[in-house]
Order: structure tokens, then sequence, then C-alpha cells
């Protein structure tokens, strides 16, 4: 996938002033949008609406839920067990008297900072890596591929569990705990990539003119090897938040995420919904699962939407647009009509 | 890359056999180190404040916790290397006993579940690779993603809602059989579904089938939307490729143009996507067998884990890594034997 987004040669940093480099930065934004169309247009404003959606829920999460994450009362009295959904409780109640609605919007803040949080640390450190390795080489570059490749081998999520037990026992089952275990997760992927993107962008012609020029190898990787490697980082970070969401849920669900008196988390309150599903009580998990499911497929549809938009290899020259004949219009109303 | 057209298979075979072992070895390490590098040793963890502390000393002298580590690795990797991976802390078992009693579990879904994801994907994505940008395209589309957006617990949780005693009450949602009958059933191949046709009982294997649809389908699911997402790109850039073209020139018929010449060709790069979903497998097993209380090798590694048993947790974590590489190596072997261009 590395190759297929093969970044522009050349740097063009532009000196410009505030204003206009915050036009500049608007427009690469708005571009994948003006470029797009057919279902890459459809897919790409869904996922943003739905993601736009979850992080405002995210940020405005203490004024939009009615209760706490954990509170269990109010001063009219307790919620009581497995109410279902009703008037006091839209979403219903769990088995611990919590209010499923605002579990879910306590629980979509909880998302949010993770992934963000995870996908900062390992973007970091996997940029950081990769540019390192595929500009020094030689021993540094094996061994890191050797670990890098190693991990990548193990299965996402048992090594997310790995991290998140270990930590578990140094920091507790906090936020700082699931962030840096989805982090060791998504490491490796931005490592290969940024590696082969420098190992490519390395032999250049304008790489070798830096150097001819006196340029530093600290000048030439932050300056002229970076600005080319980030192109192809917003696709691999979308989708990778997606995946991260579900990487999250998946050690709420299995007890290793964060515990249920610091935030709410929509993987632990489907793991205490298996058990009510038995019973028939189906608000606890069906609406954090609908909550996991919106929030991904909403990173999902904004990755695939600027991949394929922006990825020249998927991308097909758009076709003269049919003219629909109205003859088929009329029959279709005649149809309905009858 | 080599420009050499063609490597001998042999050739291949070798350096791929022996590129095996240093990748063994970087896993096993790694594995050592992340469950190594936490303070104090496995039986303090597990054990600590259960017991008196001279015992605990004794266990850790017994187990050899009190070597340096660079023992304990050397005792580790030869460990491996003889099958041995140790004895759990919290009830005494060995490892590899894990593996035969619930391996059959594990396998028996997982096998399943790549069942149900190829017979679901593969049609599926090869259709929609055909009707390329159409509304049966998009539509499919929008499955394959949904398939993957929805995590498997939670699709295990609706179809549990929908199927089990509350919902349709056609389908049992937990375990392998209903207890009498798995009770009854003796264990020869740790295989449920194997021993009730040794035994030649049948109606205690459509027990297990009955038991075995739910968690199979919820696995099949997530592994159709993402066959059916590759299948899909291949046809699609096969139908754009010259000899396609050049099949359509000769006039051979459309539906022999797609079937025999873009269908086939996109399927060779599957095989390589396939080996690369086993860690996703394994991954999606565990949580699956939570979900359906599926008595595999993932519901003993939660187990383990919740009770903090570290040596349970090392061992298995090496069985599943050892399982990722060994599948990887295998399909890189078929791989290479279809096709002759990815040889060395």
């Amino acid at each position: 996938m590395a190759q297929a987004t093969t970044p522009v040669a050349g740097p063009e940093v532009e000196r410009a002033g505030g204003g206009r480099r915050l036009r500049r930065v608007l427009r690469g934004i708005a571009r994948p949008y003006r470029e797009s169309h057919g279902v890459a247009r459809f897919m790409l404003v869904t996922g943003t609406v739905l993601v736009t959606v979850m992080v405002l829920l995210a940020i405005f999460a203490p004024w939009i839920a009615p209760y706490g994450f954990n509170q269990v009362a109010t001063d009219a009295g307790r919620f009581g067990q497995h109410v279902p959904p009703g008037p006091g409780h839209p979403f219903g109640t769990t088995v611990q008297e919590l209010d499923v609605l605002s579990r879910v919007v306590w629980g979509a803040r909880t998302a949010v900072t993770v992934v963000l949080l995870a996908l900062l640390f390992s973007l970091f450190i996997g940029v950081v890596l990769g540019l390192l390795s595929g500009f020094v080489g030689r021993w540094l570059d094996r061994g890191l591929v050797l670990v890098m490749d190693a991990l990548y081998a193990l299965p996402a999520l048992l090594l997310a569990i790995v991290v998140a037990f270990l930590l578990s026992e140094f920091v507790g089952g906090g936020i700082a705990t699931a962030a840096l275990a989805i982090t060791a997760v998504y490491i490796p992927q931005y490592f290969r990539v940024v590696r082969a993107a420098t190992v490519s962008a390395k032999e250049a012609t304008y790489v070798e003119a830096a150097r001819a020029m006196g340029a530093g190898p600290v000048t030439i990787m932050g300056k002229y090897l970076l600005a080319n490697v980030v192109h192809s980082v917003p696709v691999i970070a979308t989708l990778n938040a997606a995946d991260a969401i579900l990487t999250l849920a998946a050690l709420g669900f299995l007890g290793y995420g964060i515990q249920p008196t610091e935030a709410a988390e929509w993987g632990y309150d489907l793991q205490r919904a298996v058990s009510d599903a038995g019973a028939g009580i189906w608000w606890t998990g069906m609406f954090p699962g609908i909550a996991i499911v919106l929030l991904v497929l909403g990173l999902t549809l904004v990755g695939e939407g600027l991949n394929e938009t922006m990825n020249p290899a998927l991308r097909v020259r758009r076709l003269l647009p049919v003219i629909m004949p109205p003859l088929e219009r009329t029959s279709r109303v005649e149809g309905d009509a009858r | 890359m080599s420009t050499r057209t063609s490597g001998s298979l042999r050739t291949y075979l070798v350096t791929r056999l022996l590129l095996f072992i240093p990748n063994v070895l970087v896993i096993l390490t790694i594995v050592f180190i992340l469950m190594r590098v936490a303070p104090g040793d496995p039986i303090s963890v597990a054990r600590g404040g259960q017991l008196p502390p001279e015992q605990i000393a004794e266990l850790r002298e017994a187990a050899g916790y009190d070597q340096p580590l660079i023992v304990q690795y050397w005792e580790y990797i030869t460990g491996v290397l003889r099958l041995d991976f140790g004895e759990t802390i919290i009830d005494s078992r060995e490892i590899t006993d894990i593996l035969v009693s619930n391996g059959g579990a594990t396998l028996t879904l997982t096998l399943s579940a790549l069942v149900v994801g190829l017979l679901v994907g593969v049609p599926v994505g090869l259709w929609a690779g055909r009707r390329r940008d159409t509304h049966t395209d998009a539509a499919l589309r929008v499955f394959a993603i949904l398939t993957y957006a929805a995590p498997v617990f939670f699709v295990g949780l609706l179809l549990q809602l929908a199927f089990g005693v509350n919902g349709l009450g056609v389908l049992p949602t937990s375990n392998q059989a209903d207890p009498i009958v798995y009770a009854q059933t003796p264990e020869v191949t740790h295989i449920f579904l194997l021993d009730t046709l040794i035994a030649g009982d049948l109606s205690a294997f459509w027990n297990g089938i009955e038991h075995l649809i739910l968690p199979a389908v919820t696995l099949g699911l997530l592994l159709s939307g993402i066959f059916m997402r590759i299948v899909r790109v291949n046809v699609v850039q096969t139908l754009r490729d010259d000899y396609v073209e050049a099949a359509r020139a000769r006039g051979v018929r459309e539906r022999r143009v797609v079937v025999q010449h873009a269908f086939r060709n996109a399927m060779v790069p599957f095989v390589t996507v396939l080996g690369l979903q086993v860690a996703l497998l394994l991954g999606g097993a565990i949580l699956t067998e939570q979900t359906f209380n599926w008595p595999g090798i993932g519901s003993q590694l939660v187990r383990y884990l919740t009770s903090r048993d570290y040596v349970a947790v090392q061992g298995i974590i090496t069985i599943f890594a050892l399982a990722v590489v060994t599948a990887s190596l295998l399909i890189d072997i078929i791989n290479a034997i279809i096709d002759p261009r990815v040889r060395y």
C-alpha cells in the first residue's frame, strides 16, 4: 500500500504569512471533498458527518449526557436495575443501575481521547523510527525491521492485551494504559510506511542536492524526507483510528481496558451486556454496540473515501455523465401509480 | 529486486525455511522481554498474599525464577524447542495440555469461521468487482465495511439476542454442546465434532453443529468482509488488464472473459492475503470464544490473564505467535508452488 501513494517529489514549503498558510491548509483539507465524486464522495461526506457527531458528543459530553457515567441515583432516588428504555432513561439502565444513554455519550469521550492519544504516540514513534531506520540504514535498519516485523506478526489484539496486562501492573487500568497498549499495536505500521518512503526518497536528486549544499542528516530528515513522507499518513491514520476503536473496545470487553469507575467504555459495557442477552435484555448491549459501529464506520468511510480520491492507482477517469432518458422516469411514475 | 526470471523452487524453500528460524527467535525474544520486564516474579504476582513468604520462595526456586534473566531466557528458548512451555502457576497444568484439550475447540471454531468467510466473501467480492461503481457494488461495499466496523462481540451479542432463547429460540448460545451430551461423548481427539462421529452418535454431532453455528457465523462474517474487499479490488484490477482486453478483442464471450480470465487470476494474490488473516482470525477467536463461552485456547488465555498467571499467559501467547509464523511460512510455500514469480 505504501508504494501506491508515492509522494510527489519536491518539498514545496512556502514561507508565507499566517493567513495564507491557514488558507492553504484549509484548501488542502477541502481538496478531497471537492475532487471526489460518486461513491467516494458519498463515503467521504457520510463518514465526516458520523465522525463529527461523535466528536461533538465527546467534547460536549458533560452537557449532553443526562447523568454522570457512574451515577446510579439522583435526589429523586436510585435509578433501579435493568429499567427498560422509557421517559426517565431513553436507553434504559444496566444491572449496576447506570443510565445507558449517559454511558454511551461519555463513552464517546473516552474513545476519542484514547484513540487520539494512541495515534499521536504511535505516529510520533513510528515516524521517527521509520525515518531513522530508512535514513541511517545498515545494522540499525536491519535490527528495527526485524523487531517491527516480529511485532507485526503477533495478533494485534494479543499484543495490546499483553501491554495492557503489564501496564496495569505499574500504572493501573486508566486511559493512559489503554492508549499505550494501542500505541504498541500501530507503531510497526507507521514504521513500515515511513521507512519504505524514506528509503525510496533518500536516493532522490533533491536530497542529494541538499547534501551537496551541506545539509546535515537532521535537516535532511526533518525538511526533505519528512515532508514527502507525510502525504501517505492521513489515509493510514484514519483507518488506524477506526481499528484502534475496535482494539480499545476489545480490550474493554476482555476486562483489560479502562476500569468502569474511571470512565465509561463501550467495550466494558458490552461485556456486561453479554450476560443480559441471555435474559432477553437488549438495551444494555445494543446502544454501546451501535455507538462503536457508527464511529468505526465513520472513520472507515473517511479513510476509504480519502484513499480513493488521493490514491491515483485506484482513481478512474470520470466518464461523461449518463443522462437518463425521460422515458425511464415517466415509466417509473406510471409504475408507482398502478 | 533480482532480475533473474525464475529461481528454483528448492532454493526458495531452503531460504524461506532458514529465515523461519531467526523469525521465530525474534518473536520468542520479544514475548520473553514483554512478559519479564515487569518487576517481581510470576509466582509472587500470582500467589502473593495467598501463601506464606517462605513457601513462595520455595516455589520460586523450584521454578527457577531466582536465576539470572539470561539463564531464564535460555531455559525458555530451549523449552520451546522441546515443545515444553512450562506449567501454569495457579492450577499446575502443563501448557501443552491446554493446547491439546482446548486447541480442538479453537480449531473447530476458526476453521468453520474460515469456511463461512470464504463462502460469503469470495462470491460477493467477485460480484461486486464485476459490477464496479453500480448500486450493487456500493451496497455490497457498505456491507463489507459494516462487517468490519461491528466488533465480533457485538455481532455475537446481536445473534444471541436474535436466535437465542429470548429471540427465535432456535439456536444455543454457549458451549460446544449441551452439558449432558458433552459429558457422554468420550474424548478421543479433543475435537468434539470428530469425537461424536467416532462414537457414532449422530444426534450428539448435530447438537455440536447447532452450537457451532452462531460462533462460526459471528467470526466468519468478520472474515467475509475482508475477503470480499480483497477479491473485489483484485477483480477490478484484473478486469482492466491488457490480457482481458486482448481476450475480448479475440472475440471471447464476455462470460468466459470474466470467469476464466479475470476471476481466476484475481484469486492468486488472494492466497497471500489469506495468510495475513491468520493473526486476525486468532484475535477474533479470542473475542468470539469469550462471547459464546466457547472452551477454546482464547477463553483459557482470558482466564489466566484474570488470575495474573504469567507462565500460562506467556505459554499461550508463545503458542499463538508460533501458529501465526508457521501459517505464514506455509502460505509462502504454497504461494511459491502456485506462482513462480515469488521465488527468489
